[in-house]
């Protein structure tokens, strides 16, 4: 007998802290660094991998049965490489701005282990509407986690945020948070607030048995 | 103890193979083809409204715009569609030619820089430039788009011929900051060297290759033709 | 067409922009294998030899993409071939060396997710590469992979022995050495112009 069900709820709040795809997972990392050096740069590669990630699942949760087991990784390749390209077209569509600071990166979201990850461990498996709903999760703790890496370089790297200024002209950039270095260090430091709320959440969950045993 | 046999998994026939791998091809193609149509137009429209735009802040002058390219044997040529670098001859509105507008590209510090320069007949020189795509690090080498000192350097660079009219006299060429002394020098930023520079390698190139053709031909389209007769 | 000399487009894919320290392509991998440094070397070969195959591919079929006029067919295409490509060289190495094979486990299939192939490929097609640029773009891509990999796996070997706090064992130490890594290939800016 499996796990029990997930209520639908927890299917999609899961994605966001418990198995938050960036850090908890650490999946899909190339794209957390690469394009979130600035916040506008990293909410779109979010936005955009959501939606791969939604429509992704649900095309493989309403052809689960369809595909045998043998041609399944290709099939979700096929199906995922789909989207992308459709989000690809779509964003330049847009904002030609935008298509041009992200580059080749909307195309890489097909090579983002989470989603092919997605596809094999949950909508090849459950119904449409959990599939949609574990989606929806994973991408918007996905764009989260991205956010917060890309507000963190932002403000220290370029002064601003989304473009707008927020220190007066003298504030001195930390031009190594907008480097490659900067996202390597930003995304450590993130994973380790992150460690250590985790550790304190066990240690309390651990000293609430011990109270009780 | 014995219990049931494990039931054993049927290999997948090979028809549902077929079938699977085909009807995913189709519904993956048609999904791609109806969000390209879909888009297509729209795409268009925002790269040449881009150009466009691109093209009036470095070339002023011109109302209208003419598409050429490099025929095989270095001279100009009509061109039926912009590529992935368009080049233009720019007419004031009297239809007289004022300049042309080419598109350029080379390799920066981060990754290829396009750029749009303008060209003038008149003065035998770089008289426009703007940075169409860069992805060079904000807040160093960025500063080739926007410093006023770097910018300034395009009110006129020299990209005048030799004598024999197939080659530039002086090549162009960065220099460290505040160390220009000739017009086909460009003065580079301290700080973003290797992007000051790279911008001078890609005006060289780009301008050796079409200047010559430019001059070569101005004759021939020296006035617009207007559709109707020639 | 590109007009980069091939020596300034090899040190570059190999140091300057280093694919996995410039452009965070590869990092799964890179974090995942590089705790050890005879996995990392093995990693290494087989990245850069699917990369080399993968570069011949891509320019193969945007060649043939273009002479159809089908370019929203690039990524689906591409990604099945580096698919394809990876089963291939899967099925040589297990044929070669069954050892290797076991000791690169479940990281060899996940190549095909390795941005830094996929990236790679629409790199050199962004910047126009022709065929002999793109090769040696791919041997520089793939040297700078494999560099950095070994060079991760070392320092992490002696990481391992070293006093590190309990938060920060782990990935988010193997992050700050790579932040590190990353400033200190930033120092060969500039090499070969």
């Amino acid at each position: 007998m499996p796990g029990k069900q997930l209520t639908p709820t927890d299917e999609f709040v899961k994605g966001l802290w418990r198995e938050n795809p960036v850090f908890i997972q650490v999946l899909g990392m190339c794209p957390a660094l690469a394009v979130s050096n600035t916040a506008i740069n990293a909410l779109t590669m979010g936005l955009a991998t959501t939606f791969v990630l939604v429509m992704s699942g649900i095309s493989v949760s309403t052809l689960r049965r369809f595909i045998p087991r043998e041609a399944r990784i290709v099939s979700f390749i096929c199906i995922i490489a789909t989207f992308v390209t459709v989000v690809d077209y779509v964003i330049q569509a847009v904002s030609l701005e935008l298509s041009r600071a992200l580059g080749a990166f909307i195309a890489l979201i097909v090579v983002n282990c989470l989603i092919l990850g997605r596809a094999e461990a949950f909508a090849s498996k459950n119904t449409i509407g959990r599939a949609v709903l574990d989606a929806l999760g994973m991408g918007v703790g996905f764009t989260a986690a991205l956010l917060w890496i890309g507000v963190l370089r932002e403000i220290l790297g370029a002064g601003t945020l989304f473009g707008v200024a927020l220190f007066p002209d003298g504030f001195q950039t930390w031009t190594v948070m907008v480097l490659p270095s900067g996202g390597f260090l930003a995304m450590a430091l993130w994973l380790l607030l992150v460690n250590w709320i985790r550790d304190r959440q066990e240690k309390s969950a651990k000293a609430a048995q011990g109270v009780t045993r | 103890m014995s219990g049931p046999a494990p039931v054993q998994q049927q290999p997948t026939s090979a028809w549902s193979m077929y079938r699977a791998i085909v009807g995913i091809g189709a519904f993956c193609a048609l999904i791609i083809v109806t969000a390209y149509q879909a888009t297509a137009d729209r795409i268009r429209e925002n790269q040449d409204r881009f150009l466009a735009q691109a093209s009036a802040e470095v070339l002023p002058a011109a109302t209208s715009t003419v598409a050429v390219k490099l025929a095989g044997d270095g001279s100009l040529a009509l061109a039926s569609e912009t590529g992935e670098l368009p080049a233009f001859l720019g007419y004031g509105p009297d239809n007289r030619l004022v300049g042309a507008v080419i598109a350029a590209q080379g390799m920066g510090y981060q990754d290829n820089i396009r750029v749009l320069y303008a060209y003038s007949f008149d003065q035998d020189a770089i008289v426009g430039f703007k940075i169409l795509d860069s992805k060079e690090t904000p807040g160093l080498g960025d500063r080739v788009e926007k410093e006023a000192h770097f910018l300034a350097n395009f009110e006129r660079l020299d990209a005048s011929l030799d004598p024999a009219g197939d080659a530039l006299a002086n090549p162009i060429v960065t220099v460290k900051q505040g160390q220009k002394t000739e017009p086909w020098q460009l003065d580079g930023i301290t700080g973003a060297t290797i992007t000051s520079e790279a911008i001078g390698n890609i005006l060289n190139q780009s301008a050796s290759r079409w200047v010559p053709a430019l001059e070569g031909s101005a004759g021939r389209f020296a006035e617009r033709s207007t559709p109707e007769g020639r | 067409m590109n007009d980069a000399s091939l020596w300034s487009i090899f040190l570059n894919s190999a140091l300057i922009n280093n694919f996995v320290l410039a452009y965070f392509l590869g990092i799964c991998p890179f974090f995942g294998v590089s705790s050890r440094l005879e996995t990392a070397v093995r990693m290494g070969g087989a990245v850069s030899f699917v990369m080399l195959v993968a570069s011949i591919c891509a320019y193969t079929i945007n060649w043939i993409l273009a002479a159809v006029d089908a370019p929203y067919l690039r990524i689906i295409s591409y990604i099945l071939v580096i698919a394809s490509t990876v089963q291939l060289v899967e099925m040589l190495i297990r044929k070669l060396s069954p050892a290797t094979f076991r000791a690169m486990g479940i990281y060899l299939p996940l190549i095909t997710t390795n941005c830094a192939i996929l990236g790679l490929a629409l790199f050199q097609t962004n910047r126009n590469y022709d065929f002999v640029q793109s090769v040696v773009y791919s041997l520089g891509a793939g040297a700078g992979f494999a560099l950095a990999l070994i060079l991760m796996a070392g320092v992490r070997e002696k990481l391992d022995l070293a006093n590190v706090p309990a938060l920060v064992k782990g990935t988010a130490a193997a992050l700050v050495v790579a932040g590190i890594l990353s400033m200190s290939f930033m120092g060969f800016a500039g090499l070969g112009r």
